[in-house]
């Protein structure tokens, strides 16, 4: 188990206790009395609630299933951006764990993970612990504050959002928005790839576009990109900017921010310091925090390899690892995270009975970005595992919308109750 | 050799037809199962998209194999088809046609 110092003090006092003290993992009490073949999955979310349902579903409901999420209810991050355009609000995009639990018997447990003994494969929890034979983590993303002076978790929750995962963030952009003066400047920043979703940050700045265009048209938006080009959808989103939105977005390439002042509320790149009426710092993400204190965080300090037969860790056997936490060079998207949670359940039935899962996995992903209040396009790909170079490939054939249109941009809505029906319901 | 070759390739081919009643053909369903997020679960999209489920078989592997050809014009399914072979098709078609509406 590696642990970083800063890791270790985010741990707090049970993770130090279980860390210096193993057999203290036993001195709280079991939540739920483990009976039989059980597999716990720490992280509720596209990866999490996706792989719960299609374990019970799949296996008959034979395998035990105990899903540990800190929040009370599912809020999606996908289409979250149009809440800040305003055709959405946060309530349309949240869900509640109960059909999980009625229909598909899955056992909810809300609380915080804060340690993981994957020796005697048990999950810490403030109120006591959970034992497995197999662990799904799915935590998605946290935040690399570290790299931006000036930020932090406390700041980013009362006046710079990153409102990269939806929920209160969002909303205080949104007021930040609305309480912005006509002719004001709203910054967003990017950070260096990988990060959870790839066209989200040019798909936000279009719906913040769309909400100025109406309501403050004098403003501007600045995207400050620490890549060194649009990473995703180039074409659509250049021509949506030019043509919805002509004179009102600016994109800068090569800008990464490196400090923040957050009295001024300014940032600094490599290059100039920018001022901003709302800022919108996206920060470089790395796998979700629990993913290191189960030791499974190999690649770059940051990610969790994994064999893409099974999304079993390279580190630790029986711990598996999906959604934006797993390295891999395929995008950190929900649709991507519910792929790969299909695999792992249908990996993890057949291991539990000693048999040989899939050698093949086939996976699919698309996201839709919508680029106003109406109109969408998509980017689109099947991929294939190869055994030779031991990776999921891109097949041959996908790509991108050919222009944006309505058609998409109803489809992307559908998409949004199709996909949450698939992880919830 | 060449009858016992040819008897293992018999019994091979029957293989999935005894199993098919006793259990779904797992390789189908979790290709089919990647479909979903637009199609729904088992193939019962809640709208926008079209369901699959229950489709008949031969009428989903022609669609594909329009897809994937051009012969049928699409937003997506046209990039979607591409990435699957003739023989998948056939397992997915068995899967969705398989599924109650
Ligand atoms: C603005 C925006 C727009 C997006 N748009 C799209 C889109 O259109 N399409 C698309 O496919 N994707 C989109 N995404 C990406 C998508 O949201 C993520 O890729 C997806 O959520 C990843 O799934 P996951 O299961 O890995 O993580 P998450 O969905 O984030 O789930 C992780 C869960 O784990 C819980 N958790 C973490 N640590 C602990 C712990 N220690 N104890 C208990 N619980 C814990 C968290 O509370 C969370 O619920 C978008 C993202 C953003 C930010
Ligand atoms: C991104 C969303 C999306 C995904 C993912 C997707 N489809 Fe589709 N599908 C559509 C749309 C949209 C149509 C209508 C044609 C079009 O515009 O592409 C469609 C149409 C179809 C049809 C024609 C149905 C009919 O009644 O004529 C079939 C068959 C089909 N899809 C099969 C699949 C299969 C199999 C998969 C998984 C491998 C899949 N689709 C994945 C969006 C999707």
């Amino acid at each position: 188990m590696s642990l970083d110092r800063r890791d270790f003090l985010k741990l707090g006092v049970a993770g130090i206790a279980v860390g210096a003290f193993p057999g203290l993992a036993f001195a709280t009490s079991e939540i739920i009395p483990k009976k039989g073949q059980r597999v716990v999955i720490v992280g509720g979310g596209f990866g999490g609630a996706t792989a719960a349902k299609y374990i019970r579903m799949w296996s008959n409901n034979k395998i035990d299933v105990v899903l540990v999420e800190r929040n009370p209810q599912f809020i999606s991050c996908p289409m979250s951006n149009t809440v800040l355009g305003g055709s959405r609000t946060i309530n349309d995009l949240t869900r509640s764990y109960d059909t999980l639990k009625k229909k598909y018997g899955v056992k909810l447990v809300q609380g915080e993970v804060t340690a993981i003994d994957t020796q005697k494969q048990t999950v810490m929890l403030a109120k006591g612990h959970l034992g497995y034979d197999r662990l799904i983590i799915a935590p998605g993303v946290d935040f690399m504050f570290e790299q931006i002076e000036g930020l932090n978790a406390e700041v980013t929750e009362k006046s710079i959002p990153h409102a990269w995962k939806a929920g209160a963030q969002t909303v205080l952009l949104r007021k930040q928005l609305e309480a912005m003066p006509d002719g004001g400047v709203c910054a967003i920043s990017i950070p260096k790839a990988p990060y959870r979703c790839p066209p989200g940050p040019y798909e936000r700045a279009c719906q913040v576009a769309f909400y100025l265009k109406n309501n403050k048209p004098k403003s501007k938006v600045l995207i400050l990109d620490a890549n060194p080009d649009i990473t995703s959808k180039k074409g659509l989103f250049t021509e949506a900017w030019k043509d919805l939105y002509p004179g009102m977005i600016e994109y800068r390439a090569n800008a990464m921010v490196t400090k923040v002042d957050v009295a001024g509320k300014a940032v600094s790149t490599e290059f100039e310091d920018v001022k901003a009426d709302v800022l919108n710092i996206i920060p470089p993400m790395k796998a979700g925090v629990v993913a290191s204190l189960a030791g499974v965080v190999n690649v770059d300090n940051r990610w969790c390899a994994v064999d893409f037969i099974s999304y079993e860790s390279k580190v630790h056997k029986k711990v598996h690892v999906i959604g934006d936490s797993v390295s891999a060079a395929l995008p950190k998207s929900g649709y991507m995270a519910t792929s790969q949670a299909k695999i792992c359940a249908a990996a993890i039935i057949e291991l539990m009975q000693g048999q040989a899962p899939d050698q093949a996995p086939t996976i699919a992903n698309t996201c839709y970005s919508m680029v106003s209040d109406s109109e969408a396009m998509h980017v689109a790909h099947i991929y294939r595992f190869n055994a030779e170079k031991q990776a999921m490939i891109a097949a041959e054939g996908g790509g991108v919308s050919a222009q944006r249109s309505e058609v998409e941009g109803m489809l992307a809505g559908h998409w949004l109750e199709n996909v949450l029906n698939d992880v919830l319901m | 050799m060449k009858m016992i070759k040819q008897l293992v390739i018999a019994i091979g081919l029957m293989l999935p037809m005894i199993c098919a009643h006793a259990e779904v053909d797992k390789r189908a369903r979790d290709l089919a199962a990647s479909c979903a997020a637009c199609h729904g679960t088992n193939g019962k999209s809640a709208g926008g998209f079209p369901v699959l489920a229950s489709l008949d078989k031969g009428y989903f592997v022609a669609q594909m194999k329009d897809f994937k050809s051009g012969a049928r014009p699409a937003t997506v399914m046209h990039q979607m088809s591409k990435g699957f072979t003739d023989e998948e098709f056939e397992l997915m078609g068995g899967f969705f046609a398989a599924q109650k509406r």
